[in-house]
């Protein structure tokens, strides 16, 4: 650092090796930073990272530059380091503030989410696809109590899949993120809100940097415009216009776009509320809905058209002034607070005592955190080879049996004395779900994994003679799910 | 380098023993001890005894107020519960112990860190660094990076950007935080012996010279069985309560 407290600017030049890295080729010259194609020659990689494709991100920073700049990419090598997982680039290295700051890092192959948006609207099932997979990356980024805070086109990849097609989204661009247990940087540095203008929630317009739900909001302008083509709020380049989001209802999808079906305005209405406690809580639970459209509770969001009445800009502003029920304990415990309760029962066989059980079991759930929602399943078993009797002998679907049978198991609960209050609120937090497969612990265990559910309710058997016959599914359950398992049984008779 | 950040053990054995043992599975390689290891507990002579084998071994130690005052007379500005305990201490001191604490510096400078129990800028008036301003204030009246400091008895991370804008951070214990080299830093590890944040659990961080990251813990100990000799030594009931938790 020179004396100034400025950095002396960095003149990197192909073939140079900095730290034990070759530079190979730039790779994008940014306003912010320059980003290098290198590789590991000195010492050489270790066999773990050696087929990792590697990135160099180098900081423009001048004598005088904007601050942001530079504690943005404090903020970057001190988060980067602690994030794990698929869904964010594998962190390598970084470099020290006082001779050259830089971070290693993996490079993502394959596209930015950004090309897509050249060509929105995009079919329907597009987006749903689309928007599920940054859904669940931005999960598995708030689980690591993370807050993104800059959630846009650009800062997304597709990773190439192994079959050359689309794979995960992955997040970049941690320069304006927020973890939890780390002190924000950020936080007492501008004078100006900080995020990108049309992606902003209106909390983050209000300086308010701490809750996940500030990065649904800005999947929610993604999903608008791919959907739509437009931006539900424009592209304002004043404080003055970013604030109009505080009281401007968006224009309804369906008006810019008649064939967007109605369960997808739902989704989108759903995540630009202008109240965080009114968007979806969690992102596994918008992932959860955009992988299940016909499970989403159409409200009065799916039914409004033009972009509303006067009497909805003073609603909308009204409720933007009301205190935001802050997240308490930051993004890692609102996704505790909010959780995707699997209720896996089997109606068709299980004892009356056992799904009574299983009923209590799931209704305390319900009732200890307002925020849970649940998806009552049940297994169709179907033989792996061959035909499969899908009517009964009287003639009716085996499947939407089970949908009945399920529906009427889950009936008492949706009565619950601590669900929240109004029935259409009830019904929208309950689920249901029959999936034909051969082997129901492992459709169990698959579907609570691509859901992103956080605790299966599982039965178990009571007679042995049957869970001899048949196994335990609720054993292999708790062994390979990845997530909490509680195994119900029926209260034991007396005598 | 590993160095364990010890505050404000105030007497208390239980407590140092657990700390000094945690840290032990740590890693860690020196202790700083960053003073008042006398004062409202009731076990000062184990507790010197133990500070003094530390230090011979290679550790360093500041002086606290309540070891200045055991050393050479209360200060005007001391609690009434705090100047009760002095007299007391000082009765069940050897001659020795006492020299000890008496000819501990106030502040101690190694490499880019900066030990002191109160603050920077006034290191022997004791007052209290409680406000972000006041950490600036500290920060500003030495040269080094790193200001590691005591006194106060909740943990506390400040920092000062290049900019001059200064952030504060309640930490969390067992997360490893990276204190960014394009900034200053200024940490309280939280008391030893009387944590006053409503957790009876004991404080004390590990600050990692070479990688710059610090890490917070709290070492849950027996705080009942130092309340109860609290009591049975007749020191004020207020200062066993507040082994408990108490406000």
């Amino acid at each position: 650092m020179r004396p100034d407290g400025s950095i002396a600017p960095a003149s990197l030049e192909v073939g140079q090796v900095v730290d034990g890295f070759r530079l190979d080729a730039l790779a994008h010259r940014g306003g912010m930073a320059t980003i290098w194609q290198v590789r590991r020659v000195d010492p050489p990689a270790p066999t773990a990272e050696a087929a990792l494709p590697l990135l160099m991100k180098v900081p423009r920073l001048r004598g005088g530059e904007a601050p942001a700049a530079i504690v943005g990419f404090e903020v970057e090598q001190m988060i980067m380091p602690m994030l794990a997982g698929p869904h964010v680039p594998k962190y390598v290295a970084k470099g020290d503030f006082t001779r050259l700051p830089y971070i290693v890092m993996e490079r993502i192959e394959g596209s930015s989410l950004r090309e897509r948006f050249d060509a929105a609207p995009l079919p329907i099932d597009d987006v749903a696809r689309l928007g599920a997979k940054v859904a669940t990356a931005l999960h598995e980024l708030h689980r690591q109590r993370v807050v993104h805070l800059d959630v846009k086109p650009s800062n997304v990849m597709l990773r190439r899949g192994a079959d050359g097609g689309e794979g995960d989204a992955v997040l970049i661009d941690f320069g304006l993120a927020r973890h939890d247990l780390l002190p924000d940087l950020l936080e007492e540095e501008f004078e100006l809100p900080m995020g990108t203008s049309p992606y902003m929630s209106p909390e983050q317009v209000r300086f308010v940097r701490d809750d996940s739900r500030s990065d649904l909001f800005s999947t929610g302008v993604m999903l608008y415009h791919l959907t739509t083509g437009r931006r539900p709020f424009g592209a304002p380049s004043s404080v003055h216009g970013l604030r109009r989001r505080l009281y401007r209802e968006p224009t309804a999808p369906r008006s810019l776009r008649p064939d967007c079906p109605p369960w997808l305005q739902e989704v989108i209405l759903h995540c630009l509320e202008v109240r965080p406690e009114r968007r979806y809580q969690t992102a596994a639970q918008l992932a959860f809905d955009l992988q299940h459209p016909d499970q989403v509770a159409l409200g009065e969001r799916a039914a409004r058209t033009g972009s509303g009445s006067a009497g909805d800009v003073v609603r909308r502003w009204f409720a933007s002034l009301g205190n935001r029920q802050a997240i308490e304990g930051g993004a890692g415990a609102q996704s505790a607070r909010s959780p995707i309760v699997l209720a896996a029962i089997d109606v068709a066989g299980a004892e009356p005592a056992l799904l009574e059980s299983a009923r209590e079991t799931v209704l305390r759930m319900l009732e200890a955190e307002a925020g849970t929602r649940l998806a009552c399943l049940t297994v169709m078993r179907i033989n792996r080879v061959g035909m499969d009797e899908l009517v009964e002998a009287d003639g009716t679907s085996r499947h939407l049996n089970l949908l009945i049978a399920l529906k009427h198991w889950a009936r008492p609960l949706l009565q619950a004395p601590g669900a929240p209050a109004g029935a259409g609120d009830a019904a929208a937090r309950i689920t249901f779900h029959v999936i034909e497969a051969p082997d129901p612990a492992t459709a169990i265990v698959e579907y609570a994994r691509r859901n992103h559910i956080d605790h299966i309710v599982i039965g178990a058997r009571s007679s042995g003679r049957w869970r001899r016959h048949l196994g335990s599914v609720s054993a292999r359950v708790a062994a390979e799910a990845d997530c909490t398992v509680t195994v119900v049984r029926a209260t034991a008779q007396a005598g | 380098m590993k160095l364990a950040l010890v505050a404000d053990i105030h007497a208390n054995r239980e407590a140092l023993a657990a700390v000094l043992a945690h840290a032990a599975t740590q890693g860690v390689d020196r202790h700083a001890f960053l003073g008042d290891y006398v004062g409202y507990g009731a076990d000062p002579g184990w507790v010197v005894d133990r500070l003094r084998e530390r230090v011979d071994a290679g550790a360093f130690a500041v002086q606290g107020n309540h070891d200045a005052a055991v050393a050479t007379g209360p200060q005007p500005s001391m609690v009434a519960d705090a100047r009760a305990v002095v007299a007391w201490t000082r009765d069940r001191l050897d001659t020795a112990q006492v020299a000890f604490l008496a000819a501990l510096p106030l502040t101690h400078v190694e490499g880019e860190a900066l030990f002191v129990h109160a603050n920077a800028w006034a290191p022997a008036d004791w007052a209290y660094l409680q406000t972000r301003r006041e950490a600036v204030h500290s920060l500003q009246a030495t040269d080094r990076r790193f200001t590691f400091c005591g006194h106060v008895h909740v943990p506390m991370l400040y920092h000062l950007a290049s900019t001059g804008k200064a952030g504060e951070f309640k930490p969390s214990p067992g997360t490893t935080i990276p204190l960014s080299a394009h900034r200053r830093w200024l940490a309280i590890p939280g008391s030893v012996g009387q944590p006053r944040d409503g957790d009876p659990a004991a404080c004390y961080a590990i600050f990692d010279s070479g990688e710059h990251v610090l890490t917070f813990h709290r070492v849950p100990y027996d705080h009942a069985a130092a309340a109860a000799k609290v009591r049975a030594a007749g020191l004020p009931e207020r200062v066993a309560e507040r082994l408990a938790g108490a406000p």
